[in-house]
C-alpha cells in the first residue's frame, strides 16, 4: 500500500509540475501587456517601464516561472497587477463561495442519486427503471446554465421564494446558504443523472454476482441482499465518479456564478481576463487544478485501500 | 430498430437539416434589426417570436446550429485525428517507451478540469469560434486515444492478428488495416458522444462571452442575451435552451442506439 501510495504521489507531483508549465506558458504567450494596459494608451514609455519594472515584468521568463512556482510552494500567490492587494487574500474570499457551492451541489448530487440509481437497479427494466433512466437521458443534455436560468423564471421571479442572485455573506448563515441553494440545484442536476446511470449499472453488474445469489439462497429479500452486500461494492466505481465529478462542478460552478452574479472564482477569472491581470488568472487557475488532481490523488488512494488488487496495478 | 435509434436518429436529421435548410432559406432574416417588433412572443408570423433586436428566433436557432455543429464537428475530428493513430500507436508498442508516453500524457490531459482550461485558452488567445474549437478539441484527443488503445490491445491478442503478423506485416500495417477496421464501431458511438459533448461545451463557452462572437448566431449568446429579458418575455430563454436540450438528447440516444445495433457490449467513456 506503501509503495503505491508513494507511486501515485510521484505522478502527482508530476502532474501538477506540467500544469503549472502549461498555464504559465498559456499565459506568457498571451497577447497584451499587463503594464500598458493598466496605464491606458496614453502612458509615456518610460513610465511603463518602471511599471513593468515594478510587477516584476521585465525579469526573464523563466525567473518569472521560478519565483511564482516558488511563491506558490510558501503560499505566496504575488500581488495582483490591478488591486494591488495579496492574490492568496482575493482566493481567499471568493473560496467562501465556491467550496461551499461545490460541496452543496455534491452533496445533493449525490442525495438525488444514490436513491434513484437504487430504484432503478432493484427493479431492472420496470417503469420505475424506464422512468429514471429517461429523466437521466434528460438530465445529461440539459445545459446546466439554461437550468439555472429556469430555476430564477419559476423560483426567484415567478414564485419569488429565492433572490434572483447576489450574496448576503456568511453573517447570516441562512441566508448564505438559500442564496447557494438554486446554484448548487443548477449545478447539481446534470452530475446526479451521470451518477445515478454509474449507480444503477455498478448494482446491476454486482446483482448477478454469486455472492448475491448465495445471499439470497440463505433468506435475505432481493432488496435486504442489495442493501447488505450490493450496496458497498457498487460504492467502488461509483466513489471514482464521484471524484471526477468534483472536476466538473468547479468548472461548472464558474458559469454558474454567472448565472447568480455570486463574487466566486469564477467572477475573479473573468474578471481579471478583462483587465488583463494575469497573474491573478494563473494562480487560479493552478488552484482549481491542484483541487481536482489532488481529489484524483485522494480517490485512487481511497481505491486501493478498499480494493487491494488495485495496488498491484497502475 | 431501436427505440433510440430512431428518436435520436431522428432529431439529430432534423436539426442537420434545418443548418442545411438555413445556408439557402431562412424563415427571417438574422442581421435585421426591427426593434419594433422586439419580443413577440411565438405566433403565427414568427413561429417562434423574435428576440430583443427583432429578429426572428427560428431563423436565429437554424442559423446558430452551423456554429453549434461545426464547433464540435470539427473539435471531434480533432480529437479523432490524433488521438485515433496515437492510440493505435501505443497499442502495438505495448510495454515500450512510446505507450507509456502517450498513457501518461493522456492520463495528465484527463486530469484537468476540461472546462476551466477551456476558458483559460479562449481567454488568452481571444473569444471566438476557432479558438473555442481548438480548447474542447485537446481534451477530445486523450479520449479517444485511451479507448483505442484499450480496444486495440485486446485485438493484438487475436488469432487473425498474429496471422498477420507471421504473414510479415509491419506493426504500423496491422494498425491500418486490421485494427483500425475492428475499432471503427466503437469509435462512431464514442463520436457521437463526443459530438454531444461538444455542443454543450460550446453553448458553455459561447454563454460566457468566449465563444462565437456578434454577429454570428449562437445558442450559447442567445441564452446570455436572454437573461436580463427573462422576466419580459421568457420564450427568448426557453427556446434556445430547449434547442441544445433537442440537439444533444437527439445525439445520445443516436450513441446509445448505434451501440446497441452495432455491438451491445462496446464499453464506451461517458462522464
Amino acid at each position: 500500500m506503501l509503495r503505491y501510495a508513494l507511486k501515485r504521489l510521484a505522478s502527482l507531483i508530476v502532474s501538477l509540475a506540467v500544469a503549472s508549465v502549461v498555464i504559465f506558458l498559456v499565459v506568457e504567450v498571451a497577447p497584451g501587456d499587463p503594464a500598458s494596459f493598466m496605464l491606458g494608451i496614453n502612458a509615456r514609455p518610460d513610465t511603463v517601464a518602471a511599471l513593468r519594472a515594478e510587477l516584476g515584468l521585465d525579469a526573464s521568463p523563466l525567473q518569472r516561472y521560478l519565483a511564482w512556482v516558488g511563491g506558490m510552494l510558501t503560499g505566496d500567490f504575488g500581488t495582483s497587477y490591478t488591486y494591488r492587494t495579496p492574490v492568496s487574500e482575493m482566493i481567499g474570499d471568493r473560496l467562501w463561495i465556491s467550496l461551499p457551492l461545490a460541496i452543496y451541489a455534491l452533496t445533493l448530487s449525490t442525495l438525488i442519486a444514490f436513491p434513484a440509481g437504487i430504484l432503478a437497479a432493484s427493479r431492472r427494466g420496470s417503469p420505475r427503471d424506464i422512468g429514471v433512466m429517461a429523466a437521466t437521458q434528460l438530465g445529461v443534455a440539459i445545459p446546466n446554465f439554461w437550468f439555472a436560468m429556469l430555476l430564477v423564471l419559476l423560483f426567484a421571479i415567478n414564485l419569488r421564494w429565492f433572490s434572483a442572485g447576489g450574496f448576503p455573506g456568511w453573517d447570516n448563515p441562512f441566508q448564505a446558504m438559500k442564496a447557494l441553494t438554486l446554484p448548487a440545484i443548477a449545478l447539481a442536476l446534470p452530475q446526479a443523472a451521470i451518477l445515478a446511470r454509474v449507480m444503477r449499472s455498478a448494482l446491476i453488474d454486482i446483482l448477478s454476482e454469486d455472492f448475491i445469489r448465495t445471499a439470497r439462497a440463505k433468506g435475505l429479500t432481493r432488496g435486504q441482499a442489495l442493501r447488505r452486500h450490493g450496496l458497498r461494492n457498487a460504492l467502488i466505481p461509483v466513489l471514482t465518479i464521484i471524484g471526477l465529478q468534483f472536476s466538473f462542478l468547479l468548472a461548472g460552478a464558474i458559469i454558474i456564478e454567472q448565472v447568480f452574479f455570486l463574487p466566486g472564482l469564477g467572477r475573479l477569472i473573468f474578471q481579471s481576463i478583462t483587465q488583463r491581470d494575469l497573474i491573478v488568472v494563473e494562480s487560479v487557475v493552478m488552484l482549481l487544478v491542484f483541487a481536482v488532481i489532488l481529489v484524483n490523488f485522494l480517490v485512487d488512494l481511497a481505491y486501493a485501500a478498499v480494493d487491494p488488487r488495485l495496488r498491484t496495478r497502475a | 430498430m431501436s427505440r433510440n435509434l430512431l428518436i435520436g436518429g431522428a432529431l439529430t436529421a432534423l436539426f442537420v437539416a434545418a443548418t442545411l435548410l438555413s445556408f439557402f432559406w431562412t424563415p427571417g432574416d438574422v442581421e435585421a434589426l426591427d426593434i419594433a417588433r422586439r419580443l413577440r412572443p411565438p405566433g403565427a408570423e414568427n413561429l417562434l417570436g423574435t428576440d430583443h433586436f427583432g429578429r426572428d428566433i427560428l431563423s436565429m436557432i437554424m442559423v446558430g446550429a452551423r456554429t453549434s455543429i461545426a464547433v464540435a464537428l470539427v473539435a471531434v475530428g480533432i480529437g479523432m485525428g490524433l488521438g485515433v493513430p496515437l492510440g493505435l500507436a501505443a497499442a502495438a508498442n505495448s510495454g515500450g517507451w512510446l505507450d507509456e508516453v502517450i498513457s501518461r500524457l493522456s492520463d495528465l490531459i484527463f486530469a484537468f478540469p476540461s472546462l476551466v482550461i477551456a476558458i483559460l485558452i479562449t481567454a488568452v488567445f481571444g473569444a471566438g469560434a476557432i479558438n473555442a474549437i481548438i480548447a474542447i478539441g485537446i481534451f477530445n484527443i486523450p479520449v479517444f486515444a485511451r479507448l483505442t488503445r484499450g480496444a486495440a490491445l485486446s485485438l493484438w491478442k487475436r488469432e487473425f492478428i498474429m496471422a498477420a503478423r507471421v504473414s510479415g506485416k509491419s506493426r504500423a500495417r496491422i494498425s491500418a488495416e486490421h485494427i483500425l477496421p475492428n475499432v471503427a464501431n466503437l469509435l462512431i458511438v464514442q463520436g457521437t458522444i463526443q459530438f454531444s459533448l461538444g455542443i454543450l461545451a460550446e453553448a458553455a463557452l459561447s454563454y460566457v462571452g468566449l465563444g462565437a462572437q456578434p454577429p454570428v448566431p449562437s445558442w450559447g449568446r442567445m441564452l446570455a442575451d436572454a437573461q436580463t429579458m427573462v422576466a419580459l418575455a421568457p420564450h427568448v430563454a426557453i427556446i434556445p435552451g430547449l434547442a441544445i436540450v433537442f440537439m444533444v438528447l437527439g445525439l445520445n440516444l443516436l450513441g446509445d442506439g448505434l451501440r446497441d445495433a452495432l455491438d451491445p457490449r462496446l464499453k464506451v467513456m461517458r462522464t
